[in-house]
């Protein structure tokens, strides 16, 4: 290996490593919350990404309906539990958020035509979609059982996520897509070239990382956050809803995950089920970073990248076995310092 | 006999079923017995001992492979292979057993996701395995010269070993190892303090579970005669969980259960779904994923409790427990020996300093009182003496011996018998069994002998001792009924009893009076007092007060983490310190 390689194998890891760094934010902002362990993350960046690609090839996304009938089932139950607890009055809010919020999308969609549009407008719409499924996976999955052991919820989170991949098969094929740059430019550094995608994703997932920290230090919601993923019971007694909590991380973490799949689906085919192997890799980050420092995260998100692709170079079969693999010495590091808390059920 | 009934009509059905369905029928159910050796080992796991495995599958792969590979490149029995399969397996669980188990809940189940996924692409990029073609050619079974080289005759070989692994499962979780399993899941606190090694509890469900899952494969390499990476991945792996939880988790018919709604239910729905949707693909687990969503909303002990419920048997709970040749007890040392010196003791929580400049001594034959306000750190004190909390500085001797350093079981082992300020028992456990917890270390067998019920006779004396203390301490009547239903102040007698099965020289009771009757409260003080006359030590921390100044013959004060007065319960009453303590000063 010279230089040059090493110069391009680096910064395919950072770029790789950007991304992971994205999802294993979202990772540890959701299991903070909910201690929900959100096993269907990748699932997201892959609905991102295809639902883009759908637009691009003039189909209409899956994804859509997906929405529309997610949205019609959440209605339902709530105003079936509005209905009963004698409370009608929340059912205006229920027909604006899960049926003529999906309904607009979905006429936009349909009358604008997005193979027309520009490539932001492409971008802008497809997350409309996608985005609005991690709240309401929450209500529907998440919530009713939002008291269970971390178990539980991991059990979940493993059906959720298996069945999100079967729709991903309905949706869009076995075929993988990829995406047009958002910017075709290439800079000469040296000896090394950088492509214009490049900079967007590590542009991209720096402004992102710095909205979340002003999200969480200067707003009220991200205060409301904090408190509830330290104490929620201290943070109901204060009045906020840790329903309303579990949604928000939801549609961030889903609003993360689908805009790291738009991001990537110009740099790498992404087919229906990659987002799953994409988001264990933020996993492995994650628990580099114990599941509750976000710096942390970022820099094991950083590690694991450079990792996948110096090991792809090296022994391309085994770059799965070795990133996989190295949760095992982060297991043993954080048995060896982390202070067991016993969890009864 | 009447109770049996379903059970011999399955038999029954099982060993007929062969000569009369069709083959694939005969299939079908070679594979539900396979995945249920699987999902059995996933309910020990997951549905008693509370710890989840998303990587069986990788383990099924090992059993397969070792099988494989021996008996195709190296043309060795598969005898041979099978415990080659055992062994790799047993190393490997052993090792994630160790990296994993120690950390809170869901590492160990992260773990095997990544476990799962690095094993799969082993598989199918090793060469020797034959990448993701696998392997071929893998030779027939053969048993005592008889050749399974049918689904037929294969069929009876994996239904034997299924329902022996069932017996052997059933076997273990009734008997005192299966009583430090079921323990796992109320925390480690509690049956650490009784002496169990929930570590070592832990690792051996753990590898029960791998072990089941190995020879799975072993018998599918076999049955099948070739191997690939496929029914090894991470996905597969998931589908054994469902089948364990939709079953019923904590039940072993559950496992059986489950993996038969599952593989009948798949093999319909890719059937049927294809069609509906136009396209071939894995749509099936779209459903999986809802219906396991809906089974943990609404019926999160699976569906085997409710077939139950639709059979007419009523399951007879009453029990009797045998008579038995009572168990070695302790020598209690000579009235007034020292059992616990306490000597300048600090616990620092962080900045916060809990207990310091702690000094006291129990002597064999007396009650020793520790009284205090709210906060004055009488239950910290308790968690060091019983070795749940490491001191900070200072040194607790107990007979004689350092022991600050000792983590609690073996504090257990020594003689010391604890009780808990908030109740800790398993409530869906009956009371005797709850007891005999605390006869744990009194019993020597293992896991082997427990599964193959060849302990029935230390058992019997386990259960005796159980029956003996409950009836000691007035709940003899309630052997049988779930410890939960039970009203608090009699869990807190209970824990006494499990307290008193560790045959102690020292118990620590930590407020065993709260929640009692005036009746209660006076028999209870009969009981202690009958124990300090065989000269046993008590260390009893109390709240009220006429009960400990009527039982007590020293009593230390606490507040602020500090002692600040000790002597004969009639001195410390009227010691102005004291009062100033409880009642305010006069100022």
């Amino acid at each position: 290996m010279d230089l040059q390689i090493a110069l391009l194998l680096g910064q395919d890891g950072i770029v790789n490593g950007a991304i992971y760094a994205l999802l294993a934010l979202a990772l540890v902002l959701v299991f903070a919350v909910t201690r929900v362990i959100f096993i269907p993350q990748g699932e997201f960046v892959a609905y991102g990404a295809l639902t883009l690609a759908a637009f691009e090839a003039g189909k209409t996304p899956g994804t859509l309906w997906l929405l529309l009938g997610a949205g019609v089932l959440v209605a339902l139950i709530d105003t079936v539990i509005a209905v009963r607890g004698g409370n009608p009055g929340r059912i205006k809010r229920i027909v604006l958020w899960d049926l003529a919020l999906p309904a607009a999308i979905a006429g936009l969609v349909l009358w604008l035509e997005p193979a027309t549009l520009p490539l932001a407008a492409k971008v802008a719409l497809s997350l409309a979609i996608v985005v609005p499924l991690g709240p309401m996976i929450y209500r529907l999955a998440y919530q009713p059982l939002a008291e269970a052991s971390v178990l539980v919820l991991l059990i979940v989170s493993v059906a959720v996520h298996i069945a999100l991949v079967g729709l991903g098969l309905l949706f869009f094929g076995a075929e993988g897509s990829r995406t047009t740059p958002f910017s075709e430019a290439q800079f000469n550094v040296g000896t090394l070239t950088v492509n214009g995608q490049t900079l967007w994703v590590l542009g991209a997932s720096c402004v992102l990382i710095v909205a979340l920290y002003l999200f969480f230090g200067r707003t009220l919601y991200g205060k409301a956050l904090r408190a509830t993923a330290i104490n929620r019971v201290g943070a109901r007694l204060m009045g906020i809803s840790t329903t309303l909590a579990g949604k928000l991380s939801f549609t961030l973490a889903a609003g993360i995950g689908a805009l790291s799949g738009i991001l990537i689906a110009p740099i790498t085919t992404v087919y229906y089920d990659t987002g799953f192997l994409i988001g264990l890799k933020g996993f492995v980050a994650a628990i580099i970073a114990g599941l509750v420092s976000y710096p942390l995260a970022a820099a094991g998100a950083i590690l694991v990248g450079l990792l996948e692709s110096f090991s792809s170079f090296w022994a391309s079969a085994f770059k799965e076995v070795i990133v996989f693999t190295l949760i095992i010495p982060v297991l043993v590091w954080r048995s060896l310092t982390s202070h067991h808390v016993e969890e009864e059920e | 006999m009447k109770q049996r009934l379903p059970l011999l009509v399955f038999l029954a059905v099982l060993v007929l079923a062969p000569p009369l369905l069709p083959e694939f029928y005969v299939t079908l159910l070679n594979y539900i017995g396979l995945y249920s050796i699987v999902a059995l080992g996933l309910v020990l796991l997951t549905g008693v001992g509370g710890l989840t495995s998303f990587g069986q599958a990788a383990f099924v792969g090992l059993g397969a492979y070792a099988t494989g590979y021996l008996s195709t490149a190296h043309e060795l029995s598969p005898w041979l292979g099978l415990l080659a399969g055992l062994g790799i397996t047993a190393a490997v669980a052993l090792v994630l057993g160790f990296l994993t188990l120690r950390l809170s809940g869901h590492y160990l189940p992260l773990g095997t996701i990544a476990w799962g996924l690095s094993l799969y692409f082993l598989f199918g990029n090793l060469e020797f395995l034959g990448g993701h073609t696998g392997l071929t050619g893998i030779p027939v079974l053969e048993l005592a010269g008889f050749k399974l080289d049918t689904g037929r005759e294969f069929y009876y070989l994996i239904w034997v070993v299924l329902l022996g692994a069932v017996l052997a499962t059933q076997n273990l979780l009734d008997s005192r190892e299966g009583r430090a399993i079921r323990a796992l899941k109320g925390g480690g606190l509690m049956a650490e303090s009784m002496g169990v090694d929930t570590a070592r509890t832990k690792t051996i469900i753990f590898l029960i579970a791998a072990l089941f899952a190995c020879v799975s494969g072993w018998l599918y390499a076999h049955l099948q005669r070739f191997v690939n990476p496929t029914p090894f991945g991470l996905h597969i792996g998931i589908e054994y969980l469902f089948m364990a939880v939709v079953g019923g988790a904590a039940h072993v018919w559950g496992a059986l259960l489950g993996a038969g709604v599952l593989t009948i239910l798949k093999q319909w729905l890719q059937d049927i779904l294809p069609q509906i949707f136009g396209q071939s693909g894995n749509f099936e687990v779209i459903f999986f994923g809802i219906m396991l969503i809906l089974v943990l909303q609404r019926a999160r002990d699976g569906l085997w409790p409710w077939l139950v419920r639709l059979v007419p048997v009523k399951v007879d709970r009453q029990r009797t427990v045998a008579e038995a040749e009572p168990l070695p007890c302790r020598q209690m040392p000579a009235a007034g020996t020292v059992l616990l010196e306490v000597k300048d003791a600090r616990k620092q929580f962080g900045g916060l300093v809990a207990n310091d400049n702690m000094s006291l001594t129990v002597k064999a034959g007396e009650v020793m009182a520790l009284i205090g306000p709210n906060g004055a750190g009488k239950s910290t004190m308790f968690n060091c003496i019983s070795g749940v909390d490491p001191l900070t500085s200072g040194e607790i001797r107990f007979l004689g011996e350092r022991t600050d350093a000792l983590v609690s079981r073996e504090m257990a082992r020594r003689g010391m018998g604890r009780t808990f300020q908030h109740v800790r028992l398993l409530p869906t456990m009956s009371v005797l069994e709850n007891v005999a917890i605390g006869a744990h270390l009194r019993g020597a067998k293992g896991v082997l002998s427990s599964s193959l019920h060849l302990e029935r006779a230390e058992e019997a004396r386990l259960l005796a001792e159980a029956k003996r203390q409950l009836e000691r301490v007035g709940l003899g009547e309630h052997l049988f009924e779930e410890a939960g239903s039970l009203p608090l102040g009699q869990q807190r007698i209970l824990e006494i009893a499990r307290a008193l099965c560790v045959d102690p020289y020292l118990l620590l009771l930590d407020e065993p009076a709260a929640g009692l009757r005036y009746l209660e409260k006076q028999a209870l003080a009969e009981l202690l007092r009958k124990l300090r006359a065989q000269g046993m030590g008590i260390l009893l921390v109390e709240h009220d007060m006429d009960f400990v100044m009527g039982l007590a013959d020293r009593v230390v004060v606490m507040e602020f983490g500090e002692k600040i007065s000790e002597g004969l319960p009639e001195e410390v009453q009227k010691d102005p310190v004291v009062l100033e303590a409880y009642l305010g000063g006069v100022e």
